[in-house]
């Protein structure tokens, strides 16, 4: 096999492995426990990780700044929440969560997630 | 707009408005930029101001992205053909390709980098990433093999039919996917502006926010109802169609309940809000459906779960594939069958299966007044084998009726009905409300009691002119007329009234049946689901309304407490049961079945108890939800085993070369607006 073959091959199987690192291999970052909460979306969700406490109404504010249909609605299946966000306009809504635990929140074709995590 | 002068005219006339701070209306973009005290002036009165100027307000910016995506596959079209002409036939100039290759990769396609950059950003991808490098390489190969850098031949089409492909799948996916929401938009549309409010004897037209509990409210012949409420005076017909689904308009005089959202036909009433806001009907259904519509059906899971890992998972099979070709085959063919593996995933199919499909079910559920409370309990009436009706209430109108009375010799039937509703008069219970209806219909004096008695569900007693009575279920006495065994077997409840030892008499009970409870019944037999029935009734009394209607079993003699044994027996056989009450009193049956359906009372329709809940009194609704959900559920699984199908077995075709990259866009374009369209075909289903 010629040493092109050989770079290819090599650079390849180092490639499958940075995209397993950065799209798979994220951290979860912790975040300061709020119950007034602004999310940017845009290619996802800024802060994507939230932690509220139980039993205390959070105000959620969402800005969609990113003009992918598939961000334009944003749903919270465990609440029975579902949101659509119209181009840059802050949709602004209240959620009480009673019970602590992990609760994920995505868009309507599921691609983008984030949790909110309640303590 | 047709000029500036018209920007200028309404920016004067709404900085002269009270309650405006400021007006800057744009002739260009044609956006208006108010700043208003929200107190003195509502957005909807400054859209009617700028309405009576002669313009229209949209403040709709879905409209205008759909449209924008239409000019950009126009565009992208064109130029596509144009060069896909100029590279088979026209021998275009390579520099001229690639400025109209330039011109849509970056203008047209510009949204999809956008998105790609903010998603990277977030270390997350989506379609619009794989779109991206699909057709970036496409692109780079072409401007390298243009400016010479490579031999060959550029595939400016590929990249630019590839676009203009895309760019129509989501054109036509915006459009179908606004039709899926259609009926919750209609029910929101239901809700009127303004209301006719009587306010210190004069009428005022308030914002339907202003009124108040107890407001009174005219209501003239094709006016909306404004708010729930109660007739004070007048009568007339209303339309509930939009709300309950109920065809027939319902007739309504002083005493009745309306419903906010439904249209007054013929007379002019007189009510009084009985609930605003969102303690409305519309606004509970509104809310019931949109949770409803949010909520996740647990077969999705597996989507979940592939969704998360979808998009990295296909950028590592084309960087394989393309290794695999090159190795092989060498660069060009390897560049393709990798662009082929980026392009034909559509992780948006998958992600569009099962919600397109919740909502536009849903939905139409709602239109016919049927609420289902989640996409759970709509999976669980997919699988319903047997329907358990409670009678009273539910079965019947709930609104029991003296029809036979029977004395003996001693007694008249004034005398026997007379003694009977003096005992009843004290008791609690829905028969015994009927006996005393009825004195009291004929005028009948009652007599003073002493010693009363409640026979725990079975009777009472008491003592009238010094003398024991006892009055109640058959079951009580040991020796009863003939009469009794004849008036059960008609399906009627029968109590007896007995002086001492001696039987006085008998008088008997009826409810009457609701009109569509049999064909209700036969529809639920049709769709092969057993039925039965579960009162409070001797077995005879039973077995004769079981058989009026059609029913296959019948549970008597069950007090509402042990009605959740018999639901556990009938699961015990296997059976996935829904248990049909009023939702109040049957709340415990509700739960313990596998879905309960709660026939709504009033104009409160979240019930925690039910699965599904129904807005009219129509019994056929019950076989229409269970059909409606089969159908449903039959969408979302279509929909995902095409998604599924899709990905697993054209993916690997593109990985071994068997599918040239515009027709992967072809392929891709289609399939989100194929899930879409076959969830939109739930429409067209005939119900009834």
């Amino acid at each position: 096999m010629s040493i092109d073959k050989w770079i290819v091959l090599i650079g390849s199987t180092g490639l499958i492995g940075l995209i397993y690192w950065f799209f798979l291999g994220k951290k979860e970052k912790p975040s300061e426990i709020s119950t007034d909460i602004k999310i940017t979306v845009s290619g996802g969700y800024s802060p994507d990780s939230l932690t509220v406490p139980v039993g205390k109404p959070v105000k959620l504010t969402l800005t969609r700044t990113d003009p992918s249909d598939c961000l334009e609605e944003f749903v919270i299946p465990d609440l029975k929440i579902k949101k659509t966000l119209a181009l840059n306009t802050p949709v602004t809504f209240t959620i009480t969560i009673t019970k602590p635990g992990r609760y994920g929140f995505h868009c309507g074709m599921n691609m983008y997630h984030g949790q909110i995590i309640a303590n | 707009m047709h000029c500036a002068s018209c920007a200028a005219t309404i920016s004067k006339v709404l900085r002269r408005t009270p309650g405006v701070a400021s007006a800057d209306v744009n002739y260009a973009t044609e956006k208006a930029q108010i700043k208003f005290d929200p107190a003195q002036i509502t957005l909807d009165k400054i859209s009617q101001i700028i309405s009576n100027l002669g313009y229209s307000t949209n403040s709709n910016d879905k409209d205008r992205q759909t449209n924008d995506l239409f000019i950009k596959f126009i565009v992208s079209a064109v130029f596509a053909v144009f060069v896909l002409w100029g590279t088979f036939i026209g021998h275009l100039n390579f520099y001229i390709q690639m400025i109209l290759a330039s011109v849509v990769q970056f203008w047209a396609a510009w949204d999809f980098y956008r998105t790609t950059w903010a998603s990277l950003r977030h270390r997350a991808a989506n379609m619009d990433t794989l779109i991206v490098l699909g057709t970036t390489v496409a692109y780079i190969y072409s401007a390298a093999v243009t400016f010479g850098k490579v031999s060959g031949m550029p595939y400016f089409d590929t990249s630019m039919t590839i676009i203009a492909l895309i760019i129509l799948g989501k054109w036509l996916e915006a459009r179908a996917k606004g039709k899926t929401s259609e009926a919750i938009k209609k029910l929101i549309q239901l809700q009127p502006k303004t209301a006719r409010v009587i306010r210190d004897g004069q009428e005022v037209d308030l914002a339907i926010s202003e009124v108040q509990i107890g407001d009174q409210i005219r209501l003239r012949p094709g006016e909306k109802v404004p708010v729930d409420g109660k007739v004070i005076s007048g009568e007339t017909s209303i339309d509930e169609s939009m709300v309950t689904g109920e065809s027939i308009p319902v007739y309504k005089h002083t005493g009745d309940l309306v419903i906010g959202g439904t249209l007054n036909t013929s007379g002019a009433i007189l009510l009084s809000a009985t609930k605003v806001g969102s303690a409305t009907m519309l606004a509970q259904i509104i809310r019931l459906v949109e949770q409803a519509q949010a909520s996740r059906a647990p077969i999705q899971k597996l989507v979940d779960v592939i969704s998360s890992y979808f998009v990295p998972a296909v950028l590592m099979i084309a960087v394989a594939t393309f290794a695999g070709w090159y190795v092989m085959v060498g660069f060009l063919p390897a560049m393709l069958s990798a662009i082929a593996v980026l392009i034909i995933a559509c992780p948006c199919a998958l992600g569009l299966a099962t919600p397109t499909a919740l909502v536009v079910g849903t939905g139409l559920a709602a239109q016919k007044g049927i609420l289902i409370k989640d996409a759970e309990n709509l999976e669980i009436a997919y699988k319903v084998s047997h329907v358990v009706f409670d009678k009273t209430g539910t079965l019947t109108e709930g609104k029991p009726v003296v029809t036979d009375i029977v004395p003996s010799n001693q007694v008249t039937n004034n005398d026997l009905l007379a003694l009977a509703a003096s005992l009843d008069v004290n008791s609690e219970h829905p028969l015994a409300a009927a006996i005393v209806a009825a004195a009291t219909k004929t005028a009948l004096k009652l007599l003073p009691v002493t010693g009363f008695k409640n026979l725990a569900g079975r009777g009472v007693e008491g003592t009238i002119s010094q003398i024991k009575y006892t009055l109640g279920t058959p079951s009580l006495f040991s020796n009863v007329p003939a009469d009794v065994a004849r008036l059960e077997k008609q399906g009627k409840t029968v109590v007896v009234l007995a002086a001492v030892e001696k039987i006085l008499g008998v008088i008997a009970i009826a409810d009457t049946l609701r009109p569509t409870a049999a064909e209700a019944v036969s529809q639920l037999h049709s769709q092969k689901i057993g039925t039965s029935l579960i009162t409070g009734d001797n077995p005879t009394t039973a077995a004769a309304i079981a058989s009026q209607v059609g029913i296959d079993r019948y549970f008597a003699q069950v007090i509402p407490a042990d009605k959740e044994k018999s639901i556990r027996k009938l699961q015990s056989e296997g059976k996935i049961v829904a248990m049909v009450g009023d939702g109040v009193n049957d709340a415990p049956a509700l739960s313990a079945a596998n879905i309960g359906i709660a026939m709504a009372t009033g104009t409160d329709v979240a019930i925690e108890a039910a699965g599904i809940t129904l807005v009219n009194k129509d019994l056929r609704s019950i076989p229409l939800a269970l059909k409606l959900s089969r159908f449903t559920l039959r969408t979302i699984k279509t929909n995902l085993f095409w998604a599924f199908i899709y990905n697993v077995v054209l993916i690997p075709a593109a990985a071994i070369g068997l599918l040239n990259p515009i027709l992967a866009a072809a392929a891709m374009a289609f399939s989100s607006v194929s899930v879409v369209g076959n969830s939109l075909l739930l429409k067209r289903v005939r119900f009834t």
